[in-house]
């Protein structure tokens, strides 16, 4: 069954962004855009989230961070990089201090572009990071099921 | 027979109740909020997603503790609508919450320790009045079994406004819900992350959320005893009741967790107070 496209709840971080991305994302929340709709909550919590939404291009200060978070967060789980920063660094990118977007740090499933990206383009974002969430679902349970296999077989063996 | 027939359909249909009042709950939420809102089984697809994530277990002690959860959450409903006694309805209520406590403390994070901690606070605020509720039935319609109290004639709201009130008071601590959702709300990120379900994640998640169905619609049972002289009255009073709690949940912001005792037990006050012209009015009149 296909709960999980369903019911994608987010993490929302942000890693050294201006905030302008960070407005646009809690703009998605409100009731214009009402992205509840869709059953997506804003959990705030990584062992509860689905989604990983980071924008800004990550300092030397959060990249632990952004690790930990990514780490807590249990399987199938999709990362969307939001905004010009999370992608590349954006006009940051030079800094001494940026790591340069936030697939120098963890895997990152889906790109929103823009400076700030519109809630329009985050959300179109959110709903391609289903798709993937979906996929990885898929070979999540192909692989329990992969590993469950040889093992009731040789056991199967065993009782004969 | 009766009896089995009761706690079974509990056992078998709460879960299916609770899950389609938690949607409508949800829809009239968004609605009174200017939005949309999910669909009204997002509910199911919460946990049933719940039960296809990956369970990530900090220690295993927290699984059999939200599992007793859920069990004895389940068994006090069971109890209730098998129309058994209703004081050890109480209890047994109180046993499932004690073992959440225990789970959340079982692993070592401070936001499901600072969840805990508020919880145990909410069980002290809203035990005496759910007490005192057991005992105004009691003394209306002379039966502690539920079965007994539903079967009379007398109209225990006419007698018990106050109590009533106070269960009002509490009863939006048990659905957790604004201003007492302080041991876990989704709408306390910054101070408390999840507060006590911070470290339950995938199917003990999922356990937790069905238990909270159970818990609802006893919950609702225990309101509808106030009514119970008429079926009809009782169940509109109950859907009222409920939307109440909703409007209240939207109209008010998150209080201390001094403020939510102090309410609690102001509210155990009211019950006493009305307890206390009750009797008086009945040995007056004997």
């Amino acid at each position: 069954m296909a709960f999980l496209k369903r019911s994608p709840w987010i993490l929302h971080y942000d890693a050294s962004s201006c905030n302008g991305c960070d407005i646009e994302v809690l703009a998605c929340l409100t009731p214009l855009y009402d992205v509840e709709r869709f059953g997506i909550i804003n959990t705030g919590n990584p062992k509860h989230a689905d989604i990983l939404l980071i924008t800004g291009g990550i300092n030397e200060q959060n990249r632990p961070v952004v690790k930990n978070l990514y780490e807590q967060m249990p399987e199938p789980k999709v990362v969307v990089a939001i905004g010009a920063c999370a992608a590349t660094g954006g006009i940051f990118r030079e800094c001494y201090n940026i790591a340069g977007g936030v697939d120098k740090v963890i895997p990152v499933d889906v790109y929103v572009p823009g400076c700030a990206a519109r809630p329009e383009q985050i959300i179109d974002g959110v709903v391609k990071a289903l798709g993937i969430l979906e996929e990885k679902r898929m070979k999540m349970t192909g692989e329990a099921q992969a590993k469950k296999e040889p093992r009731l077989a040789a056991e199967a063996g065993e009782g004969r | 027979m009766n009896w089995l027939i009761g706690a079974v359909l509990f056992l078998i249909l709460a879960p299916v109740a609770g899950g389609l009042i938690a949607g409508i709950d949800r829809k009239i939420t968004a609605r009174m909020q200017g939005r949309v809102g999910p669909p009204l089984l997002q509910p199911f697809y919460d946990v049933g997603k719940l039960f296809e994530k990956e369970n990530v277990v900090v220690t295993t002690a927290q699984n059999f503790y939200v599992l007793a959860y859920l069990v004895f959450i389940a068994l006090s409903g069971a109890i209730f609508f098998a129309g058994g006694d209703l004081l050890l309805v109480v209890f047994a209520f109180t046993l499932a919450h004690v073992f959440l406590v225990l789970g959340a403390y079982a692993v070592h994070s401070p936001y499901s320790h600072i969840g805990a901690e508020r919880e145990l606070i909410q069980v002290m605020a809203y035990e005496p009045m759910i007490i005192l509720a057991a005992v105004g039935l009691y003394m209306v319609t002379g039966s502690f079994y539920v079965a007994g109290i539903a079967a009379a004639t007398a109209p225990a709201i006419i007698y018990l406004p106050g109590v009533f009130l106070g269960l009002a008071v509490i009863l939006t601590i048990k659905l957790r819900k604004s201003p007492f959702d302080i041991s876990t709300s989704h709408h306390a990120h910054q101070e408390i992350v999840k507060g006590i379900t911070t470290e339950f994640s995938g199917s003990t998640l999922g356990e937790v959320e069905i238990a909270h169905w159970y818990e609802n619609v006893f919950l609702l049972g225990l309101v509808y005893l106030f009514f119970a002289w008429n079926p009809v009255i009782g169940i509109v009073a109950v859907a009222v009741t409920y939307v109440v709690e909703i409007f209240i949940d939207n109209v008010t912001a998150r209080v201390r967790w001094q403020a939510a005792l102090k309410s609690g037990w102001l509210a155990a006050l009211l019950g006493i107070a009305n307890l206390a012209i009750l009797s008086y009015m009945t040995i007056g009149g004997a």
